[in-house]
């Protein structure tokens, strides 16, 4: 390069520059360092000084040429072993780019290495040895690649010298992997036919296959689209630190986790949920119009608001699932295999809560992708598990954010990082997505036929001495969100501690199989209820104390119920609170669907909900915590619980 | 100005990270300071990290005794303006001491000498975690180097036994005793640290730039002519115009014949560049895993 180049012309250089990190994935004897080593070489990233080193290293080793593989080669205890064992980086750049290559070596520790170099990854490059064509490695090398959502994939078919360049034999390897890829989770795999001992399509074409008319490899990644991995929609602000320089500024510092904010913005605090404005984005070299995701920034509010490290920031309307229960895919990272019901630490952008682990469902044998039965994970292990929280943690299932929706779990004793974590979902609503609850609006009513009443066979009465209790109807009504389920289930939980008889009926089962040929119209909704009515008399006459949770709008419907029963032997209650906070929880996400325009008719969003008028038990789950409210229905209830 | 999409921004923004996790998840962090451009990048980047407030941790250097004079200028300027707390540890006070025993003869020099001192006052000072201006790209056994790198109780890094770091996580937890060291600047190159030099307008001493000096070849690599170096009888002084890459102890820091006398030269300079910078240093020399060794005992 010339010496006399001018200000602007350097500034122009590097100003222009932006950021791509990478991984690189392959077996033992693949070529990955001899690529990596490549790389540096041909693009002029290497050092007269390293030059000399390694080919004295060459030398000592006996080899005649220079090796370029041990331009990558690490700490000594490795190289006298002659093997890897982390994560290594690498950086190199062009005119175009600065690169930083995540290193994972191909063998022992392997999934725990590549997950870690995966997690902050734009691109992977899968590494096959052309002789050898699509092994399981490639396969387990793609399959974490898609687990951890790196956006873009390289297939880099290497050692092409070896197979006479052959466009069949490239093309095969291709077809191959694209029928096992399609199993995946990636949106753009590029396949690249390569030699990295004599740099066909590394840097420079050359002219050995002149059939391959695609970019070579590192004019691909001078020019693949970097930050497919941010979530530029729903602003997070977890906050890491607080500045106080003096009584008058309190400013929130921390990295946009995704999404975008300007002052003037309205936001939400979590935990505590108090509202407030922006006030200003904070600068060193003046006040920021707008951060967006990665970028490093001090915010500050109109009010004072109780944040502090571990606090999110959140946009009013766009708020983040609150749960102490998720469901997640766990990498275990550490010697000392898993612990179910062991309490760990879990860190998640900047905080850190105590977590149990209290499910494993399966694990995944990354080598097949079947799922297996465990009852535990050990190093290397990858699975689905449950965790519960301390605490509860607000997070985005990782599909939709990197940032929030992962977390690494710490050992109490020893403080190492164990696992790593990637969220799928808050647990109980993980099930009923599931299941979509939605179906054809048919218009089959049922008919009765013509039947007479026959008496019961064993009387209620009979029934209730043998219990030791009276039965019962107790009826939850209220919007969707409002939180009549999770008290229901606490409540039967409690009756059922106490040797009760009872049974839970709930909207979502009931429309599964008995009302699911109903819909959401106002017709169906009656009719949807009259058939709950019916079988919960049926219950009822068995001796069973019943909880029913259905939203049941109308007022009209909840009463035709009622008159089904004897006088002083159902309790109505009303499950309350505010639509906007029902909305926030939106455990099914069906407010966040009716918003979409995908669901029309929701109750408490563009339906009516008729409040009881006649007596009734209010329930505020906005005001008082679920075990509160359970008491005091314990508490209604004693005079059919002897 | 750097845009927004640049990669000086991004390693500004993630640099700007750690050095918060820092200071949110340790009770005495200290940001250890060396006079060179790496950790003056570092101050720089602290002092935008708690702006408007200043930087909530001392600076701490290492005073070998025979340091340029305009490192130490430049130091105590630094030090009044941004208003951080400055710790020195003196490798003078350790040799007094009977902590560690001067070298003799022309190789003589404290930069080993340093890893003790250093040791020292961090433990009187009670430091949990010091961040340094490590960069991977500096050294081979530098590049499996975490952010946050877990020490032992005696400052000893086992490269066997260091957290994975994934996503932006970083676990500071620790037991009594044990303590960190914290890279906030890992990804960045010596390329990166002069353009976000020249892009952010950053004072660095005159050392890095061209000017005349009293120099002396040895195995290739030009010293410096100071009090506190002997010469081989062959070694002569010659009046060159050189600059130095890396700024360290006086005895072992090599300047590079250069005209380079601008930052957009030394850029320049730097793009067309042969040789690392570490290559200038006589130290480094001395075996191929010298840079390892060091670190084990708990030198950056
Ligand atoms: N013929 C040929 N040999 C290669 C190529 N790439 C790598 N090799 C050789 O394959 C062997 C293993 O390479 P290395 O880079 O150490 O593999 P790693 O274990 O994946 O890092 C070495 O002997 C390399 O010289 C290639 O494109 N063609």
């Amino acid at each position: 390069m010339s010496q006399t180049k001018t200000k602007s012309e350097v500034d122009h250089q590097y100003l222009d520059m932006d950021l791509l990190r990478f991984t690189t994935a392959g077996s033992v004897d693949d070529g990955k360092s001899t690529l990596i080593g490549r790389l540096l070489y041909d693009s002029k990233s290497i050092f007269e000084d390293q030059w000399d080193a390694i080919e004295t290293s060459s030398q000592n080793q006996g080899d005649e040429e220079v090796n370029l593989a041990l331009l990558t080669d690490g700490l000594r205890a490795e190289r006298e072993q002659g093997i890897t064992i982390d994560v290594a980086y690498r950086y190199f750049a062009t005119p175009k780019r600065k690169f930083i290559i995540a290193d994972t070596p191909g063998h022992i520790e392997y999934t725990r290495n590549m997950v870690t170099g995966a997690s902050t990854a734009d691109l992977a490059i899968i590494l096959i040895d052309a002789r050898k064509g699509v092994l399981t490695q490639s396969k387990r090398h793609s399959f974490l690649s898609s687990l951890l959502q790196i956006p873009h994939l390289v297939v880099a078919v290497n050692k092409m010298d070896l197979v006479d360049y052959s466009e069949e034999r490239f093309n095969e390897i291709v077809s191959d992997f694209q029928d096992f890829s399609d199993k995946l989770e990636v949106d753009d795999i590029t396949y690249i036919p390569i030699s990295a001992l004599y740099g066909d399509n590394v840097v420079n074409k050359q002219e050995n296959m002149p059939w391959y008319q695609g970019s070579t490899l590192l004019h691909h990644l001078e020019h693949v689209k970097r930050e497919s991995r941010l979530n530029l929609v729903d602003f997070r602000f977890p906050v890491q630190y607080v500045v106080r320089p003096n009584q008058d500024f309190r400013g929130f510092a921390g990295r946009v986790a995704s999404g975008t904010i300007r002052p003037g913005e309205q936001v939400t605090v979590l935990p505590s949920e108090q509202s407030t404005t922006v006030e200003r984005v904070v600068n060193p070299d003046g006040d920021l119009e707008e951060a967006r995701a990665g970028d490093s920034i001090v915010l500050t509010t109109t009010d004072e608001v109780d944040i502090s490290r571990g606090s999110m920031v959140v946009r009013k309307n766009n708020v983040p699932t609150g749960a102490r229960s998720l469901e997640a895919a766990l990498c275990w990272m550490n010697q000392e295999s898993m612990e179910l019901n062991k309490t760990y630490l879990l860190m998640q952008n900047s905080r850190t809560v105590q977590a149990t682990l209290s499910e494993i469902f399966y694990k995944i044998n990354i080598d097949t992708m079947h799922r297996e039965t465990a009852d535990r994970l050990q190093l290397n292990e990858i699975g689905r598990v449950k965790i519960d929280t301390a605490e509860t943690l607000y997070f985005d299932p990782y599909k939709l954010n990197n940032s929030t929706g992962s977390f690494i779990l710490i050992d109490p004793d020893s403080y190492v990082t164990v696992a790593a974590g990637m969220i799928r979902a808050a647990s109980s609503s993980a099930r009923e997505m599931e299941t979509d609850i939605q179906k054809p609006d048919k218009q089959s009513r049922p008919v009765s036929p013509d039947v007479t009443w026959e008496p019961w066979n064993i009387p209620r009465e009979a029934r209730e001495k043998r219990n030791g209790h009276k039965s019962a109807l107790v009826w939850l009504t209220g919007i969707s969100g409002a939180g009549k389920s999770t008290i229901a289930k606490m409540l039967e939980q409690r009756l059922w501690e106490q040797g009760k008889q009872t049974v839970l009926l709930d909207g979502d089962q009931i429309r599964h199989g008995l009302c699911g040929d109903l819909g959401f119209s106002e017709q169906d909704r009656s009719e949807n209820i009259r058939r709950v009515g019916e079988v919960a008399r049926l219950f009822f006459e068995h001796g069973n104390i019943v909880l029913c949770t259905f939203v049941s709008p109308y007022r009209e419907d909840r009463q035709k119920v009622f008159e089904r029963f004897p006088e002083n032997r159902f309790i109505e209650v009303h499950v309350h609170c505010e639509t906007e906070t029902a909305q926030k929880r939106d455990p099914k996400g069906l407010y966040e669907k009716a918003k979409q325009g995908e669901i029309k008719g929701l109750t408490g969003y563009d339906a009516p909900y008729e409040e009881p008028s006649g007596k009734h038990i209010r329930v505020e789950t906005d005001q008082k915590r679920p075990e509160e409210i359970v008491d005091q229905l314990v508490e209604e209830l004693k005079p059919y619980l002897s | 100005m750097m845009k927004r999409n640049s990669h000086l921004k991004q390693l500004e923004d993630e640099s700007i990270y750690l050095m918060r996790e820092v200071a949110a998840q340790f009770d005495r962090p200290v940001l250890l300071f060396s006079g060179g451009k790496d950790s003056i990048v570092m101050v720089h980047l602290a002092e935008k990290a708690f702006y408007p407030a200043r930087i909530p941790f001392p600076l701490m250097h290492i005073d070998t005794g025979h340091n340029f004079p305009e490192t130490i200028e430049f130091r105590d300027n630094l030090v009044e303006r941004t208003g951080a707390r400055l710790i020195v540890g003196s490798v003078e006070e350790s040799i007094k001491q009977g902590r560690v025993k001067e070298e003799t003869g022309p190789e003589a020099s404290r930069n080993a000498l340093q890893t003790v001192t250093l040791l020292d006052t961090l433990r009187e000072h009670q430091v949990d975690c010091a961040l340094g201006g490590g960069r991977r790209d500096e050294e081979k056994a530098r590049a499996k180097e975490r952010f946050f790198s877990h020490r032992d109780t005696y400052g000893q890094w086992d490269p066997k036994n260091q957290r994975p770091e994934l996503w932006s996580l970083y676990n500071g937890l620790k037991r009594p005793g044990e303590h960190f060291r914290a890279f906030p600047i890992s990804n960045w190159t010596e390329m990166d640290i002069w353009q976000y030099i020249a892009a952010e307008q950053i004072p660095i001493p005159g050392l890095y730039f061209a000017h005349k000096r009293r120099v002396f070849n040895r195995r290739g690599i030009w010293l410096a002519d100071t009090d506190h170096i002997n010469r081989y009888p062959d070694e002569t002084i010659e009046e060159k115009v050189v600059r130095f890459r890396t700024i360290g102890d006086s005895t072992c820091t090599g300047a590079v014949l250069s005209e380079a006398s601008s930052l957009e030269d030394i850029i320049a300079e730097v793009a067309a560049a042969r040789v690392t910078e570490r290559g200038n240093r006589h130290d480094d020399k001395r075996s191929e895993a010298a840079m390892e060794d060091r670190k084990r005992v708990g030198y950056f």
